[in-house]
């Protein structure tokens, strides 16, 4: 079970704003990286982001660049899944190859505000806030089986290891 | 059967369904610049050699030559693995840009199934590939094991028919498409296109296409191989060409375009569809830039030239042009292109990414404007939060060079 609080923002939130090009080269350490997260979307970001706390976000979210530290810096901030309407495609795989939840809900994205206390069940697909319950298509098991691992990394690890 | 699914299928050994995933090796995997990040990943699995040193492709392009100690200390690295790994397929900081340098160097063929640690890998599904962008664990991951999982697309079919007007590019199809079906308008779809207008662009401009797909969503942007890819191809590859057909028409979406509804367009900050007609914008510029890996090449060089050719860049814009490579570059120094552009002020960079990215070269100041041919515009890009980046085609951009505010092209033909 994930529990946080939430931090909303709109659509087509892009990777340039949640992880600036000029860092992309420069920062290797993930915790360095954590420091930039969302930087030129918003600044205060950082510095109010706890561990465990969730965003949430319009549709094609993540959208643009491939770098993965987009999701890196978020999950190094404290982030622990993202609720949107829609992920652009290499950040929804870059999610699940670093075990940060990238949650599918209109209904979740479309009611939550800022500072809820938000609640996910991934196994069973149960989004919970103040009362109010919200479902989403749960993972595939090869999907889990990654997310579980603790992104594709570990699980390439089993694999070559079970070879 | 579109040509997504036949290549995917090929590459599965079976017959594939939408949604469906795969566990596929790729042809060719191509890592750049982010190189020196993935190889510490790789090395972190606990394998000592990639699973096929002649199937990597790795070109070092994203901020050369090295800007500071940290790049440099990249680059290094990126060299230090290629002789570790006797990686066959290494091109250093002179050749160029990843998406020019990979069919130029004759490692793109049509049926092929390219997976590339960058968004715009799309790119080469120019040449009738199936070829989508990954991330930095997924390349790691594919060096040590050489497979990766893939979802089977959703198609979409997009079809231009009709003779471009005056003044317009694939550049300004690519931005009119994005205009209309907007950033997620094919979110995890395989786009291709079809339609005599598609047939009639050269191989440059099916480029611009297949690069900007990225920007609607595209896992790919396919334009079926035909005789011009072939005639480009031939003297580049060594294999036998073996263009994929699309075996019926099972597609999710289709759209159709005509061709003379087209106007040159511009994509206005800070989304790539925020698209205006040319002619409704005219907002003063700082910086011109033409280049990237949408319109770095020869044909672009050749239009931008054709405008500025004996006139003069605006005393208060700075043009940075940068060939996508050392070939076009090459080329542009043979048929006097170069020339022309220096005369008329522009600024030749050596080929590479940097300014596109905000991570090397012509970074902007806060409040400043800059038209660009590159493919994206958001809010930071550039280097600065504070700036305004717009996008468009090369002629739009040199005749905007000249104004000193974003111009209407056909002003100047």
């Amino acid at each position: 079970m994930i529990k946080g609080k939430a931090f909303k923002y709109g659509d087509n939130i892009n990777t340039d704003v949640i992880y600036p090009g000029k860092y992309v080269y420069t920062i290797m350490d993930p915790e360095e990286m954590a420091k930039h997260a969302l930087e030129d979307l918003d600044p205060d970001f950082v510095k109010n982001v706890e561990k465990g706390d969730i965003i949430v976000a319009g549709k094609n979210f993540g959208c643009g660049s491939s770098r993965e530290q987009a999701v890196t810096s978020l999950k190094y901030a404290g982030v622990s899944a993202i609720i949107a309407k829609s992920f652009a495609r290499i950040y929804y795989r870059n999610c699940i190859n670093n075990g940060l939840i990238p949650v599918i809900c209109k209904e979740a994205s479309d009611y939550i505000n800022s500072g809820d206390t938000v609640s996910i069940d991934v196994l069973k697909g149960k989004i919970s806030v103040n009362n109010k319950e919200f479902s989403f298509v749960p993972f595939s098991s090869f999907i889990m089986e990654i997310i579980d691992s603790g992104g594709l990394l570990e699980y390439t690890k089993k694999v070559i290891k079970n070879v | 059967m579109t040509i997504a699914k036949a290549i995917l299928g090929k590459k599965a050994g079976k017959r594939v369904e939408v949604n469906e995933i795969i566990e596929v090796e790729p042809d060719i995997l191509m890592t750049h610049e982010n190189t020196a990040a993935i190889s510490k990943k790789f090395y972190s699995l606990g394998v000592k050699k990639v699973w096929d040193p002649e199937k990597i492709v790795i070109p070092i392009d994203h901020c050369v030559p090295a800007a500071n100690e940290k790049y440099a200390a990249n680059h290094k690295l990126i060299r230090e693995f290629v002789k570790e790994q006797n990686i066959k397929y290494f091109y250093d900081i002179k050749e160029g840009i990843c998406h020019q340098v990979l069919p130029e160097k004759g490692h793109v063929l049509p049926g092929y199934l390219i997976l590339g640690s960058d968004s715009h890998t799309t790119t080469y599904g120019a040449f009738g590939a199936f070829s989508a962008g990954i991330g930095r664990s997924e390349a790691a991951s594919i060096m040590a094991t050489g497979k990766l999982w893939l979802k089977v697309p959703e198609s979409m079919k997009i079809t231009v028919n009709g003779k471009l007007r005056k003044g317009v590019y694939a550049k300004d199809i690519i931005l009119h498409i994005i205009g209309d079906i907007k950033a997620d308008g094919a979110n995890y779809m395989s786009v291709e296109f079809y339609g005599d207008t598609i047939d009639n662009l050269s191989v440059a401009g099916r480029m611009v296409l297949s690069n900007m797909s990225a920007e609607m969503g595209a896992k790919a942007g396919i334009v079926q191989c035909d005789k011009k890819t072939e005639e480009w191809l031939r003297s580049r590859v060594s294999r036998e060409i073996r263009p994929v057909k699309p075996l019926d028409d099972e597609y999710e979406i289709t759209l159709e375009y005509s061709a003379e509804e087209i106007t040159p367009k511009v994509a206005c900050p800070h989304t790539v569809d925020n698209v205006k007609d040319v002619s409704d914008v005219d907002t003063e510029i700082d910086q011109a830039l033409i280049g990237t890996c949408t319109n770095g090449r020869i044909e672009d060089l050749r239009e931008a030239a054709k405008i500025l050719k004996g006139k003069k860049v605006h005393k208060n814009v700075r043009l940075l042009i940068l060939p996508a490579s050392r070939e076009v570059y090459a080329e542009a120094l043979d048929q006097g292109i170069i020339s022309e552009l220096v005369r008329a002020g522009g600024i030749i960079l050596n080929p590479n990414c940097g300014p596109c990215l905000g991570a090397h070269e012509g970074i902007l100041a806060p409040g400043e404007v800059c038209i660009s041919t590159a493919n994206r515009n958001f809010k930071g890009r550039m280097g600065c939060k504070e700036a305004f980046v717009y996008l468009a085609s090369p002629a739009t951009v040199a005749a905007s060079a000249i104004t000193g505010k974003i111009t209407d092209p056909r002003e100047f033909l």
